[in-house]
């Protein structure tokens, strides 16, 4: 019964399931006889963290939907409703808002390990153009989240960002407003942004989950030393550096999840605001179209790209500096997306390539991190210029990588991992 | 292993460490949300002296009751003045935002969130920070909000506070520090010309007392993340030491 050509149980319900579902099949060719390379280190714990997260603010979200109302009037007071009327509904608020940054963190350190170690090389494009919407769908989904609350800076925050594809030319402002449903942000925009935040996008964020997966276990993960262990199997025809993901790797992130959650609680039952980062202050008043806040700043994960979109502050022929600055933050994105055809090295590990790309990925982090500190804080003249400093290297990073990856001379690569 | 561990820590730990800056206030408090007295005479003085105007919208007098450790038939009795509220009433006020606009120019805002806003530092500044100037619709004036639009509620308790020129030992910003007597000469100190029904010590702790009311009144799941938080954290770190055990016996023969 059922396709021959799969892996079946000898007997029992088993049979019965895989006679007309591959279970089996799919427990063994996506955990039991997965082979992972056996020198995962800690950059490898954030992928199965980000799963976690994921699911976390999935469950909580649910939680959360069944009292909250996406109305310009009942919106602030419903959030309020949950912090004190709704039994353990502050627990599970605070696990969905800390969740989000802690998503981020995770996020920005799993691409971090992809740049390290080259995980976007050939054969991997797939895997990481997956997981790069995936970042861009989150980054809509936190955006549309922040609106929900419906205080000061969900508003005012959303007003910023929206008024950016004002600045398109021509079609600008009536994209504006289409994307708002109103002339200003109003309840109708809070509606349109919950049904997205809670249905759209988590369906697509799933299903691009799922395939950046299969992307991955097709072409099996890469390492810290950028080897390819299908090269060297056993008799048997197992991989010698790689290992079955489980149970070697789902004990292993089991002990990760455990650290993670041990700091993930310490931010939700002692520091919920993070600092004025996670929860910024002026979001427990309620949104009031009338005040504007005296510095409204973007919510940290996104403070990257707000600085670079604030360095662009002159007009290019017609082209003016607020739509330029628009252009130069999605192309801060966008520019990710072909990041596998710049990379020209023969190696994909940082352990084995020249000196310049080890410099050139050391400006880019910290370059990252400094526009991500400026986007925080008020503009300055000063800061500004350090703002387009630090652009210019965040986009050289990219664009000269096809020139510095093969200039450069990379050191051999082992036959073997290295551990 | 333990190298991979403090790694993640130190990976993480850095954004429980940011703190957004406040702004610095003249006094400084630190809140105390388990001193149940404290917080019992703040909120007494919050529904004598500030209910008035400013209602708490989302929070309840039950939860207060049993969260400041009061039973209801006290609250009932000594906290609760309008007959149209109710025990599990959240704490509504009966002035209407229209007529409070035409009276003081602004709605008083509710307080509930205020100290998320502003923190307590502020709250207590402003509320020891009112000083007669006669050049202000309400006859007050105050050192970190110019120009309020509410009178100094607190006044016959406090006394009258005005702004002199006078020698301090509270560093005050732009003052010279009189290296003989160690004291700051200023004209922008605070002084009681009349005194008040309070001490001036019994006053500050009265607007401690109120203050840190507010700061309760703000998230009152705090005191529940408290009782909450230690368990759960030792039942991570006892799954974290198992969960390593695990990884090891498993990891034995991996070379």
């Amino acid at each position: 019964m059922g396709n021959p050509n799969r892996v079946k149980a000898e007997s029992g319900i088993m049979r019965w399931v895989d006679d007309r579902f591959p279970a089996t099949q799919m427990w063994q060719d996506h955990l039991s006889k997965y082979y992972a390379p056996k020198n995962f280190n800690f950059w490898y714990f954030f992928g199965s963290l980000a799963m976690l997260l994921l699911v976390n603010q999935i469950l909580t979200g649910v939680w959360l939907t069944m009292s909250y109302n996406p109305s310009g009037e009942g919106a602030f007071a419903s959030v309020e409703y949950i912090m004190r009327d709704v039994e353990y509904g502050w627990l599970i608020r605070y696990m969905h808002s800390t969740g989000a940054s802690a998503f981020f963190v995770v996020i920005y350190l799993h691409m971090f390990r992809a740049l390290l170690y080259g995980s976007y090389k050939a054969p991997r494009e797939l895997v990481w153009i997956f997981g790069m919407a995936i970042y861009l769908l989150l980054m809509a989904e936190a955006f549309m989240g922040y609106l929900l609350p419906w205080g000061q800076m969900s508003y005012w925050g959303a007003q910023v960002i929206i008024s950016l594809f004002a600045t398109i030319p021509f079609i600008g402002p009536d994209l504006a407003q289409w994307i708002r449903g109103d002339f200003l942000i109003s309840g109708i925009t809070l509606n349109r942004f919950f049904a997205l935040h809670v249905v759209a996008l988590p369906i697509v964020i799933l299903a691009l989950v799922v395939l950046h997966i299969i992307a991955l276990h097709e072409v099996g993960s890469n390492n810290p030393d950028g080897i390819d262990i299908k090269e060297k199997k056993d008799e048997s025809g197992k991989p010698l550096d790689g290992i079955p993901f489980h149970p070697y790797y789902t004990v292993k992130d089991i002990f990760g999840v455990a650290v993670f959650l041990f700091v993930f609680a310490m931010v939700i039952f002692y520091f919920p605001e993070g600092g004025g980062y996670f929860l910024e202050r002026p979001n427990f008043e309620p949104a009031n179209p009338m005040v504007t806040p005296d510095h409204i700043a973007p919510v940290w994960y996104f403070t990257p790209f707000y600085a670079i979109l604030r360095a662009i502050t002159f007009d290019i022929g017609p082209l003016q500096a607020e739509f330029l600055g628009v252009v130069f933050m999605g192309g801060a994105i966008a520019v990710l997306f072909v990041l596998p055809w710049l990379d020209r090295s023969p190696v994909r590990s940082m352990r084995y390539k020249g000196w310049m790309s080890k410099v050139a990925l050391l400006l880019f982090a910290i370059s990252f991190v400094i526009l991500g500190i400026l986007g925080a804080i008020p503009a300055t003249p000063i800061r500004t210029a350090v703002a387009q400093l630090c652009t210019v290297l965040y986009f050289a990073f990219f664009l000269l990588m096809p020139l510095y990856t093969k200039l450069e001379k990379s050191k051999p690569v082992p036959e073997r991992v290295t551990g | 292993m333990k190298k991979q561990l403090f790694a993640l820590l130190f990976a993480l730990v850095p954004f429980t460490a940011m703190a957004a800056p406040l702004p610095e206030q003249p006094f400084s408090m630190t809140p105390d949300i388990n001193d149940q007295a404290s917080l019992q005479r703040g909120m007494q003085l919050y529904v004598n002296y500030c209910m008035s105007c400013h209602a708490l919208e989302h929070q309840r007098f039950s939860r207060a009751a049993t969260d400041l450790g009061m039973p209801q038939d006290l609250v009932e009795e000594n906290l609760i003045f309008s007959s149209d509220l109710a025990f599990n009433d959240q704490m509504h006020i009966a002035m209407q935002p229209g007529d409070s606009e035409n009276w003081f120019g602004v709605a008083p805002p509710d307080l509930t969130l205020f100290n998320r806003v502003k923190g307590p530092d502020y709250i207590y500044s402003y509320l020891l920070g009112f000083y007669r100037d006669p050049d202000q619709l309400l006859g007050v004036n105050n050192i970190v909000l110019e120009a309020p639009a509410m009178p100094n509620v607190l006044e016959p308790l406090q006394g009258v506070q005005e702004m002199v020129c006078a020698e301090t030992d509270r560093p005050i910003e732009g003052a010279e520090l009189d290296p003989l007597t160690g004291k700051y000469q200023s004209c922008e100190v605070l002084q009681i010309t009349r005194p008040g029904a309070m001490e001036p010590d019994e006053f500050e702790e009265a607007v401690y007392d109120l203050t840190n009311f507010l700061v309760y009144v703000g998230e009152p799941s705090r005191l529940h993340a408290q009782t909450l938080g230690p368990k759960v954290l030792i039942f991570l770190f006892i799954f974290g030491v198992l969960a390593y055990l695990l990884k090891r016996e498993y990891w034995r023969d991996i070379h």
